[in-house]
């Protein structure tokens, strides 16, 4: 399944880079873009686990940059 | 709809920034005149300074300090906020150092404006991220915020997303048609710039489909739903646009893969700079000096943020002008394009037949009247093109007999007028004069005598003749496709100026001829293949890059390709090309400009030539020049000819 969120308040293109590698890493993410320009990430997760995976995320991405919130 | 430039939250910042700057600058020059080290007297003469310094230097700094605990506490050493800060503790640790062994007094006023001015270019950049990004988007405003949905005498206003197929819904002047539909009632122009980036209004009436994103500008039109809003052109646009960031090129994959080493790199030869000749040499204070303002330029942000921007600024350029690319892979790949290969109907030619030329000339108009009369009831596409070249009145009451296969022959009061192939003159015992045009050609004959020939032809776009001379200049090979016959694709080929052309190709062939091009290009080019979307899915697929025409309607076309152009309109490929390169060239300079000035920065601080005042600038200074180039690429951009 893949997914699109906005993200809020990414100020940083370098904390999107590392979100974007700290998330790819998650088990069961097949794939994740984050575009800082378009404030977007998408990912692509199996389906049954979607909701946990999307959980991890969250955490991952507040420990890059807390700052940033994910719109689910 | 005009938005405040600045967020609240950058409005804050400001005005903090604003007060620190007003505050370091008076503290800076009472310092510099009456030195606030001679204040106080005695050994603890350096806390007065000190104390100044640090207060602006909380007030500036504050949140990049909370920030820096915040991500060290997780994990995120090389994190820019921890770093700076580690620079910035540093420098005032080693002018205490000096205040506390009793040396001149300096260097507060160092770390303190090192912070400052990293929070300033911090601020710039945003702001120009932010509205850089809110120009380009802006471009793409063409989603619809409500529907009209027509309920009985009165009319409803709904989410786009509610109405279904079959609904009927009104678009008032000044609305923008919210979903694709055929009108029903009314009459209108179309703006439909945003989408196409053709200026000229659209006319629609009864009958007429309309597409969702356009503006209606005159008057009121009821419209009948036939695609729902998931599935409607805006929402296939929006969703393209939007997506395009995420496909990403090989230039920003080397951004983050170089940002990902580079950090890291640098502080660690900070740290060895620091212990090494410190302890060879016994000058700590030097070297830690210097490790520190490493630490300054260790954030890889100006490419990083720099490079994708130039990449979304090309892509909403484009996009301005009809053209819809969907990644900056994409647009990369593109600017490498050296080899064109079109599908000649409907690409280079309209599709559509029209009278190319009536021999003999000087008698063109009696040919064509005659011609006209004959054709003037039938259907027939080669028929319809002689009666709309026919200017004049075309005269009634002949009695019309279609002789299946040759023409037809119109009589009245002794006149006998025959219109028709070769087979059709020679059954008629016609003298003609064979006409060895490439295309199709109509005879005609009146009572008998030969009066002259129309040749016609499939017409060629007016635009694709100056687009294949464009397309050589940028040093393009031009081919073109047709499944027509060698006669006509020769003439088609040599009006334009294509580089080659393969005649009498089945559809199937199309794909062995691409597959053929691409084993025979440069390995360094790209190939493109340019058709209008219809059946040729397969080779915009087996292209380096697919490019479909006049796409807006065409699901299959926008699936299948890389690059579509909304507007039927050849002149957009030189475009794209162009803001390709430019595109590219500014992504280069960017890449160039940032890492060779951080890695000058970095060599002569290692010297001792370059102190932190520089390193700062080597950090945010660069960062917003990068921007502001990144911005270049968003210009305006002239469509020739």
């Amino acid at each position: 399944m893949k997914k699109v969120f906005k993200l809020e308040d990414l100020d940083c293109a370098n904390c999107a880079a590392k979100m974007e590698r700290s998330v790819a890493k998650i088990d069961g993410v097949n794939s994740v873009s984050i575009s800082f320009m378009a404030q977007r990430m998408s990912i692509e997760a199996e389906d049954e686990k979607f909701e946990e995976i999307m959980d991890e995320v969250v955490k991952k991405c507040r420990k890059v940059e807390p700052d940033c919130r994910i719109i689910r | 709809m005009k938005k405040s430039v600045l967020t609240r939250r950058q409005k804050r910042n400001l005005i903090r920034i604003l007060v620190s700057l007003v505050a370091f600058l008076a503290v800076f020059i009472v310092d510099k005149v009456i030195s606030l080290g001679s204040v106080v007297e005695g050994s603890a003469n350096w806390v007065f300074p000190f104390a100044l310094y640090l207060a602006i230097y909380l007030v500036i700094g504050y949140d990049v300090l909370w920030r820096a605990i915040r991500n060290i506490s997780h994990g995120q050493v090389f994190d820019e906020n921890f770093l700076m800060c580690l620079a910035t503790i540093g420098a005032f640790a080693l002018a205490i150092y000096r205040g506390v062994s009793g040396m001149e007094i300096e260097g507060f006023d160092e770390a303190c404006a090192v912070l400052l001015f990293y929070q300033v270019g911090e601020f710039f950049q945003d702001y120009a991220a932010g509205k850089s990004r809110k120009s380009i988007s802006a471009l793409m405003d063409i989603r619809p915020d409500y529907a009209n949905l027509i309920a009985g005498e009165s009319t409803e206003r709904v989410d786009p997303s509610q109405v279904k197929v079959g609904d009927y819904i009104r678009v008032n002047p000044g609305e923008k048609v919210p979903l694709d539909g055929v009108v029903v009632r009314g009459a209108s122009s179309l703006d439909t710039k945003a989408l196409t980036g053709e200026s000229l209004p659209r006319e629609v009436q009864e009958g007429d489909e309309v597409i969702s994103g356009s503006v209606n500008t005159t008057s009121q039109l009821d419209v009948r739903v036939e695609k729902e809003f998931y599935d409607s052109t805006v929402s296939k646009i929006l969703e393209l646009v939007e997506n395009a960031s995420e496909q990403k090129s090989k230039a920003e994959n080397f951004i983050t893969k170089f940002a990902k080493y580079y950090t890291p790199t640098v502080v660690i030869v900070a740290v060895l700079l620091a212990i090494i000749p410190g302890a060879v040499t016994k000058d700590w204070s030097t070297w830690i000096y210097r490790a520190l303002s490493f630490l300054v330029v260790s954030c890889p942000c100006a490419l990083v943020i720099s490079i994708p921007l130039s990449f979304f600024a090309g892509i909403g350029a484009a996009s301005r002008y009809g053209i819809l690319i969907k990644g900056s892979n994409y647009l990369e790949k593109f600017n490498k394009a050296g080899v064109f290969v079109f599908d000649k109907t409907g690409t280079l030619t309209k599709g559509n037949f029209a009278v190319a030329s009536v021999m003999p000339e000087e008698r063109a108009e009696e040919v064509l009247r005659l011609a006209a009369i004959a054709e003037r009831d039938s259907n027939h596409p080669i028929a319809r093109s002689i009666v709309d070249d026919y200017k004049g009145e075309i005269e009634g009451g002949y009695t019309l007999t279609n002789i299946s296969g040759q023409g037809v022959i119109a009589q009245k009061e002794g006149i006998e007028i025959a219109c028709g192939n070769e087979k059709l003159m020679r059954a008629q015992g016609v003298d003609y004069v064979k006409n060895e045009g490439a295309g199709t050609v109509a005879y005609v004959s009146e009572n008998g005598k030969f009066e002259g020939s129309i040749l016609i032809r499939d017409e060629v776009k007016p635009e694709a003749k100056q687009v294949m001379g464009q397309l050589a200049e940028l040093g393009c090979k031009t081919v073109m496709l047709t499944g027509d016959n060698e006669v006509v694709a020769r003439q088609v080929a040599s009006d334009l100026g294509v580089s080659e052309y393969k005649a009498s190709l089945l559809p199937q062939n199309k794909v062995e001829e691409v597959e053929k091009l691409l084993a025979a290009k440069d390995k360094k080019q790209a190939l493109c293949f340019v058709g209008d979307g219809i059946n040729d899915a397969p080779v915009l697929m087996r292209s380096d890059i697919g490019i479909a025409m006049g796409g807006v309607g065409s699901d299959a076309a926008i699936e299948a390709s890389d690059i579509v152009l909304m507007h039927d309109d050849l002149k957009g490929l030189p475009l794209a090309k162009r803001i390709a390169r430019k595109t590219m060239a500014v992504v280069m300079e960017n890449i160039i400009f940032s890492i060779a000035v951080k890695v000058i920065i970095l060599i002569l601080s290692a010297l001792g030539i370059a102190n932190m005042w520089v390193a700062v600038f080597g950090d945010v200074g660069v960062a917003v020049i990068a921007i502001l180039n990144a911005m270049r690429v968003n210009g305006k951009y002239e469509k020739k000819g």
